[in-house]
């Protein structure tokens, strides 16, 4: 332990418990799961030490500059850490990152840090969109594409001047 | 807005047209700049104040019961992945699901004419949704594209209220398939980004013209309005394009001809 803070004792904590309950990790003493891209390769994005202790700032850090300034191709991005972490089912598909036992839970369900994150972004590494969701609900009857209470066959009627007013002027002299 | 009528339309444009050229003088300066331009889109760079992306839309060319730009949208940023939730009527679904993009058909009363549109987010200069914003979620980027950081979005749908254009939809549902370049949830607001993803990784198009483009409509031009040499820039030089509901001085990115 290099710093006596609360969360890094659990973090230095959490790797030995984790490597006791999962003892088939391939690296033992890790979190990584066998059948991730991870299992097979030998470093994080970060030392092992200081990925454990500061993904979570580093990854709100990296968020900011991909999501306010426009910056991607961040070194700590989301989808990369899903793409490289995420393990593979057996059926050409993968387990969810933050599900039972995978990645990204076996720490966080321990310390009961709930990641919100997948709520939005996506558990799994891209993958072709299957033709089931090609397909998808497709809406019913030409009226739902209009949405938002737009109907389809009711255009609001305007006058001339009406339909002036929706543009024009900018500048008052 | 009665009393701003008087003022005729044409001042206003030959003004933006000015402003244009204006630029347009500060640019070709140093030409050598447009290309760095160029490519700081790409990667790395993030972006950059001396683009404004905007749009300009024939809404002549847009046909009636065409779709193929709100069916691009949807695709594109994972929209037609959302699932009605349960028990859900055809009128609260067709109300509340979110749209970034959705058509427009105006009649005039007079005369029987009919407009189509596309209408979505208009990407203003002085966006109102992001001055009633309360977290700072609602923001405008560097490069003009007004976007909602959804980390730091309570959901509180103040700007979906103070946008004139109604571009904005909120998330009701859980959202169970997500798509890595288009994340969403519930309890956010979302709206057209331009399709910020393709951008920034240094596309210069967007889904709905690419749509519209191969439907032959051709209707919708996406680029950068700062500079002079852009196909946009030149289209607006050419053609005479209106803000929708301009007396709000918001000064908008996407802009109309033919309305
Ligand atoms: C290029 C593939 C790759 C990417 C991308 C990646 N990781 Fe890793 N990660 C690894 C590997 C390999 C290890 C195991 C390192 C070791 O054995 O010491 C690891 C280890 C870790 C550990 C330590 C696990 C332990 O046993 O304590 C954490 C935490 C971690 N990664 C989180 C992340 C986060 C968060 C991201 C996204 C910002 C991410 N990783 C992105 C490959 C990757
Ligand atoms: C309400 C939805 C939502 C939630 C919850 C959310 N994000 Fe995001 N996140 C987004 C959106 C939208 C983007 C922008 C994606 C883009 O433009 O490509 C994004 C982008 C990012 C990015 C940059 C893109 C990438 O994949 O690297 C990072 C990093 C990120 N989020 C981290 C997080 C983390 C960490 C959490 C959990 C603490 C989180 N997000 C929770 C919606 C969300
Ligand atoms: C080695 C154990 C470990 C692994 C594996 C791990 N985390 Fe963490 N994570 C932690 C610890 C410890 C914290 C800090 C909790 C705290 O500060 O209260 C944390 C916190 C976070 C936070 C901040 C949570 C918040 O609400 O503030 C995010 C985001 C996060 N982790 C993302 C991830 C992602 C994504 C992965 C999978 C790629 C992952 N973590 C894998 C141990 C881990």
């Amino acid at each position: 332990m290099q710093s006596s803070t609360g969360i890094l004792r659990a973090a230095g904590v959490i790797p030995a418990v984790v490597a006791a309950l999962f003892s088939m990790a391939v690296h033992s003493g890790s979190a990584v799961t066998p059948g991730s891209r991870a299992a097979g390769m030998e470093a994080c994005v970060a030392p092992t030490a200081e990925i454990r202790r500061y993904h979570m700032d580093y990854l709100k850090h990296d968020r900011i500059k991909v999501v306010r300034d426009g910056v991607r191709g961040v070194k700590y991005s989301l989808a990369e850490c899903v793409d490289c972490h995420a393990e593979q089912d057996g059926n050409g598909g993968y387990h969810p990152v933050n599900g039972d036992g995978q990645f990204c839970n076996k720490c966080h369900e321990y310390l009961a840090v709930s990641l919100t994150c997948f709520q939005c972004h996506s558990k799994k590494p891209e993958q072709k969109r299957s033709a089931a969701s090609l397909s998808g609900e497709k809406n019913a009857g030409q009226s739902s594409l209009f949405g938002l209470l737009m109907k389809f066959d009711e255009a609001p009627a305007l006058s001339a001047e009406e339909m002036a007013q929706l543009h024009a002027i900018s500048r008052e002299d | 807005m009665a009393g701003k009528k008087e003022q005729p339309q044409d001042i206003k444009r030959r003004e933006f047209i000015g402003s244009t050229i204006l630029a347009a003088g500060v640019a070709t300066v140093a030409p050598g700049v447009l290309l760095t331009v160029a490519n700081a889109t790409s990667e790395d760079e993030g972006a950059n104040s001396e683009i404004r992306w905007g749009m300009l839309i024939d809404s002549n060319k847009c046909v009636d019961n065409c779709t193929a730009c709100v069916d691009a949208c949807e695709r594109e940023n994972g929209i037609d992945l959302l699932r009605r939730p349960q028990g859900q009527g055809d009128e609260m679904w067709n109300a509340q699901r979110p749209q970034w993009i959705r058509k427009v058909k105006l009649r005039d009363r007079q005369t029987g004419e009919v407009t189509n549109l596309p209408m979505m987010c208009q990407h203003c200069e002085f966006p109102p949704c992001v001055d009633v914003c309360p977290t700072g979620a609602s923001f405008k980027r560097a490069d003009g594209i007004v976007l909602v950081d959804r980390h730091t979005c309570i959901g509180c749908r103040y700007c979906m209220m103070a946008c004139p254009y109604k571009a904005r939809s909120f998330v009701h549902q859980n959202v169970e398939q997500q798509t890595i370049r288009a994340p969403r949830g519930k309890g956010c607001v979302e709206s057209c980004n331009l399709c910020i993803h393709r951008i920034d990784s240094g596309a210069t198009t967007t889904a709905c013209q690419d749509a519209c483009e191969k439907d032959g409509h051709k209707a919708i031009l996406f680029g950068d309005l700062k500079n002079p040499e852009s196909e946009l820039s030149k289209a607006l030089q050419q053609k005479s394009s209106r803000q929708v509901r301009a007396d709000l001085e918001l000064n908008t990115g996407v802009r109309y001809t033919s309305l």
